[in-house]
């Protein structure tokens, strides 16, 4: 089975964020970046995939050049190889389209039986380009993924996905896409034979520049802002006290 | 002119609070807002529309076998066949795990269209607010083309709606096509309690609770007292002490209540991003450094196994 998985490289959730000079976009000087935490589950789901029914797991970013240290690791994972498509343009941030008709372009040459990404990245918390990537392709979707199993016929395969008030099944033709959620699994750690191996996998950078598909991005930041943070409010000694303060609020419930 | 409609959803009897909260966005632009509602049967839609046809001038509705459960490649082929059809240029949706799984699809079968998410603010027709990296930053978008799909976050839009004097609604035929998607079953984790995102208060619970049975011996009493949704820390739902459904978070679900208990959760940040909109955040957490103290309003250092019975009962004392 031949799995695509889409690798992003975000900011560290747990960076302290400061707001870049023009305010249109928050100051990378020296960020510490990760992969997204949901894509990292879509790689080892790839992966445990792979084990189970044998095939190859294509790893794609689109990014900036340091983007394929986040290539690296998932190859380091498991996976066999990678394509980096190079952009950093800050105007594309929001892009759901010029990402998705990147995707496309690389799925109709890869022909992957399964597409697999993180439900959402969390620098944009946008939740978008699967479902959008998936129309682009006329295939079935199946987003927040809880379980994935592949039927035997490796013709179909069967998703458990977390929606609100509890857990739906579908079942979904091949080739499909999915989106994973916290609990699909824990990813792996790239053990050092791993890492070492990864260093010789194939990982192509192209240019998105040479897709020829037009950016003119729809959705922009005209202005950011750091959220005013909560102000840190009184530590109460008991119970008694702390009933002081929100009694009246609770009995006018 | 701009037209604007609300993608209505149902729980197969009512239309869903978020739906509402929808409308409520979309009356900040316009007091003539449509309404679309794809059901199974036409009693179902008749039902609904009637329900809507309170605060909205129109609803448009397409019964169909294939929307017996919803399912995002027949949905988003229904609402883009009425948008394109009608000429809608708003498309509105409250956010749920069904929005987010089928409003993109329908971005994407539109020309000139483009989605934005989770919004908390309407600025302007066509200049929105929405949080960003775990709600740290609020960003101001803009939306520059034709059609513009909007899903908003229902606890930021709360406003009593605006009533219309008359409503009138229209059944649309609808030919879809056939997909290879299959609905197999859901379960539902049915509660007698509020949905969190509704809840005016939400009592949480996290890996400070020791274990699965510490966390109800405590959480559920309080909740109960206070008739309040119970809710949860990414670590415990990871844990499988509870549904995951009651995770409260970035990815989770965001709360605003009046009243927002954190027991025994540390405050990470995801979290956070989660309970901003709280009105009143009340911790309690053995660890005085917790990071929850640095957002919540009031707070006990010490521990929810002493606390918690103690103030459960005391509130019951209050309540009488």
């Amino acid at each position: 089975m031949k799995i695509l998985v889409t690798v992003k490289r975000v900011a560290d959730y747990e960076a302290r964020l400061k707001v870049d000079n023009d305010k249109k976009f928050i100051d990378l000087d020296n960020l510490n970046m990760i992969s997204n935490p949901f894509d990292e589950i879509g790689v080892e789901a790839a992966l445990q995939i792979k084990e189970k029914n044998g095939g190859e797991v294509i790893v794609v970013s689109i990014g900036e050049k340091d983007a394929q240290q986040n290539i690296r690791t998932a190859l380091a994972m498991g996976a066999d190889r990678g394509i980096l498509i190079l952009n950093d343009n800050k105007e594309d941030f929001l892009n759901t389209d010029y990402t998705s008709k990147i995707l496309l372009n690389i799925i109709q040459k890869e022909s992957p039986d399964l597409v697999i990404m993180g439900k959402q990245s969390i620098d944009t918390d946008n939740h978008q380009t699967a479902e959008y990537l998936s129309e682009l392709m006329n295939v079935g979707n199946a987003s927040q993924a809880n379980t994935i199993t592949i039927s035997e016929n490796k013709k179909a395969v069967k998703v458990i996905k977390e929606v609100d008030g509890g857990l739906e099944t579908i079942e979904l033709d091949l080739p499909c896409v999915i989106s994973t959620d916290l609990r699909l699994n824990e990813p792996r750690y790239a053990s050092l034979p791993g890492i070492m191996k990864a260093k010789r996998k194939p990982l192509n950078t192209i240019s998105a520049s040479d897709f020829k598909i037009s950016a003119d991005s729809k959705v922009c930041i005209s202005d950011i802002r750091l959220q005013a943070g909560r102000v840190a409010g009184s530590i109460l000694k008991n119970v008694d006290e702390l009933l002081g303060k929100i009694g009246p609020q609770i009995k006018s419930l | 002119m701009n037209k604007h409609i609300i993608i209505v959803e149902h729980n197969k009897t009512n239309v869903l609070k978020s739906t509402y909260c929808a409308i409520s966005a979309a009356q900040t632009l316009s007091k003539d807002i449509s309404a679309l509602v794809l059901a199974k049967d036409e009693t179902l839609c008749k039902s609904l529309t009637k329900e809507l046809s309170k605060y909205v001038n129109q609803v448009l509705y397409i019964c169909n076998k294939d929307f017996e459960n919803p399912m995002s490649q027949s949905y988003a082929e229904g609402i883009s066949y009425v948008v394109d059809k009608f000429k809608y240029n708003y498309v509105w949706g409250g956010s749920s795990s069904f929005i987010k799984e089928t409003m993109p699809r329908v971005s994407a079968r539109l020309e000139n269209a483009a989605m934005i998410s989770d919004i908390q603010k309407v600025i302007n027709e066509d200049t929105f607010e929405r949080p960003m990296w775990a709600g740290d930053i609020i960003a101001t978008i803009k939306i520059k083309s034709t059609i513009k799909l909007i899903t908003i976050r229902p606890t930021d839009f709360q406003d009593k709606l605006s009533c219309v004097e008359d409503s009138r609604s229209e059944s649309i035929p609808c030919e879809l096509q056939q997909h290879t998607t299959n609905f197999i079953s859901f379960d539902e984790i049915k509660s007698e309690r509020p949905p969190l995102s509704e809840a005016s208060v939400v009592v949480s619970g996290g890996r400070g609770l020791k274990d699965p049975d510490t966390f109800k011996k405590l959480i559920f009493p309080l909740a109960d007292t206070l008739s309040a949704a119970v809710g949860a820390s990414r670590a415990i739902c990871d844990a499988d002490w509870v549904p995951n459904d009651w995770q409260v978070g970035q990815t989770g679900k965001v709360v605003a209540p009046d009243l927002y208990f954190a027991i025994g959760i540390s405050g990470a940040i995801q979290h956070v991003a989660g309970i901003r909109g709280s009105k009143t955040i009340i911790a309690i957490n053995k660890d005085a450094e917790a990071p929850i103290f640095q957002v919540s309003d009031y707070g006990i250092i010490g521990d929810a196994l002493e606390i918690l019975p103690e103030l459960t009962n005391k509130i019951k004392v209050l309540l009488k």
